[in-house]
């Protein structure tokens, strides 16, 4: 019964980091480079959430709070590709990440000058609120971001494999030259990725939220779901997801049954043992190349 | 009037003067080829054509239209289509998905619409695998429909790329050798099918080439470019006889 409810919290846990992870991959597709300002996307995602939605700051419907949240992180995640990465577009793989990393630094002084550096409680309607079922309690937040995360996974998949953009967004991430010269507009296709992946990450942060005060430092969430992208195999939207979950569950048990420090280590000796058995991740999409 | 007409183009790359002063204009119905050593600069003019490099001075218009001032994207939508002389394919899609991506550009329903799957899109998406279906059909790909194309042999997604270039339903298929590292009888086979656009479909051709058996069999008019500069023009006889092509080609002792 314990073990249980351990799972269930870790696999909301495991949620957040899976929806973080799903940014690093779809960015990662569309400008073969790694964001490390996912996480503080996140960070901003939440604070604007709780900018729109607490009483003492806007105090908007909290689901309409969130909906302008993510509209909000989607113009954000628009514009950095837009006005930043698109600049140093042809350079080297590592100008991204030092340019990201930066970004990080910008996102964490923009959430603290304007809420602050102490932690604050976003206010949700299902905060603390436990459903009790057979022995065990689950908390009504675990639920929504189990059930949030389903859903957005779902209108995800939906948008890649079903509409005409979607199509196109996933043509232009295997190959951008055939892309362009069957008319898809690969510059507009990587800003709308990039806003596409604030959105997500807002969700992340808003149910990150939902689990406890944030502050302008949990962005640092970011390298564990880094750590769950790679597991998923880096290029692969489920395998993120899963590389998400497997993390979520495996520390609150790690924590639960072994030495505190382990537990803290879990995420990366999982990221070392899968590297080192199958290098190309879970969902490797990785091909020998034929020379 | 020509169908696609270049004038003056140069491009340079530094002090390297890739493409310098070509000029040519292709007419509709029309096979075309533009040959020339290694290095010639005549991927450079596909390059060009398809807005993936800027020129540095010159003009490009297909039909009227100025090129010059339109995107990578925009071109296809004009109805010029291509291939690479280093395939360019979506490597891990199924040949079916990739002759899908040919239609893009005639997809119009949007975003909501697709979600919906409305009567609508069901009945363009139809429409649109109806389309790849014959060329599908042309080309004999149907053993291949549902393979990966990271698996494909190397001749095999050298036609799939020319698959995906018809799906587009073209006016203008540029086709950068279309030939090299096929057998004798893939390359025959690529003539026939080259025939048949111009007659069945209506194509004009331009195509890169160095086979002077497929260049000689097929095309009414040929360009040569050695050094990024324009040799000669004329019919296949014309231009393979003309004393500096012999010279670019062998070397000057040849043409005295």
């Amino acid at each position: 019964m314990e073990l249980l409810q351990l799972v269930i919290g870790g696999l909301a846990n495991g949620c957040i980091y899976g929806l973080v992870a799903l940014g690093f991959v779809l960015i990662y597709k569309a400008s073969e480079g790694v964001n490390f300002a996912q996480g503080d996307m996140m960070m901003l995602g939440a604070f604007v959430a709780l900018g729109f939605g607490n009483a003492d700051q806007l105090g908007l419907p909290f689901g309409l709070a969130v909906i302008l949240a993510m509209a909000v992180m989607f113009c954000v995640g628009w514009g950095v590709e837009r006005l930043v990465v698109r600049q140093i577009f042809g350079q080297p793989q590592f100008a991204l990440v030092i340019l990201t990393i930066a970004l990080g630094f910008v996102f964490r002084f923009v959430a603290g000058s304007i809420w602050g550096y102490t932690p604050l409680v976003l206010e949700t309607p299902f905060a603390g609120r436990n459903l009790r079922a057979g022995g065990i309690v689950i908390g009504l937040a675990d639920l929504v971001a189990i059930g949030a995360t389903l859903g957005l996974t779902g209108a995800l998949w939906l948008f890649f494999s079903h509409t005409r953009i979607g199509l196109a967004a996933q043509a232009a991430s295997q190959n951008q030259m055939a892309a362009y010269i069957v008319g898809v507009p690969v510059m507009r296709i990587n800003s709308l990725i990039w806003g596409l992946s604030g959105a997500v990450a807002t969700v992340a942060g808003v149910l990150y939220a939902t689990r406890g005060a944030i502050d302008p430092n949990i962005g640092l969430l970011g390298i564990k779901a880094f750590a769950a992208a790679v597991i998923g195999g880096m290029g692969s939207l489920p395998g993120a997801l899963l590389g998400g979950l497997i993390i979520g569950v495996v520390e609150p048990i790690a924590g639960r049954y072994a030495p505190g420090e382990l537990a803290q280590m879990s995420p990366y000796i999982i990221m070392l043992v899968v590297l080192v058995l199958r290098p190309g991740g879970l969902f490797s999409q990785m091909q020998m190349k034929k020379v | 009037m020509s169908l696609l007409e270049v004038e003056d183009l140069a491009v340079h790359f530094g002090g390297v003067k890739a493409v310098d002063g070509v000029s040519f204009s292709v007419e509709p119905g029309e096979v075309f080829a533009i040959i020339g050593p290694n290095g010639a600069g005549k991927s450079t003019i596909f390059n060009l054509i398809s807005r993936i490099y800027d020129p540095t001075r010159g003009a490009i218009r297909f039909d009227g239209q100025d090129l010059t001032v339109l995107k990578s994207h925009d071109i296809a939508t004009l109805g010029i289509a291509r291939t690479f002389q280093n395939i360019e394919l979506f490597d891990h899609s199924t040949v079916l998905d990739n002759l899908l991506m040919g239609r893009h550009t005639h997809r119009t329903t949007n975003f909501v619409q697709d979600i919906l799957f409305l009567p609508r899109v069901r009945r363009e998406e139809r429409a649109h695998r109806h389309k790849v279906e014959e060329v599908i059909e042309f080309l004999e790909l149907e053993a291949y429909r549902e393979k990966m194309i990271a698996g494909l042999p190397y001749g095999v997604r050298k036609v799939v790329e020319i698959g995906r270039a018809l799906a587009l339903s073209p006016r203008l298929i540029l086709l950068d050798e279309p030939a090299s590292g096929l057998s004798v009888e893939e390359t025959q086979d690529v003539a026939f099918w080259i025939e048949d656009m111009r007659r069945d479909m209506g194509l004009t051709v331009l195509m890169v080439e160095h086979d002077m058996s497929l260049v000689t069999g097929v095309c009414d008019r040929v360009l040569a470019v050695a050094n990024g500069k324009p040799l000669a023009m004329g019919t296949p006889a014309e231009v393979q006889a003309h004393p500096d092509v012999q010279a670019a080609y062998l070397g000057t002792g040849a043409a005295a």
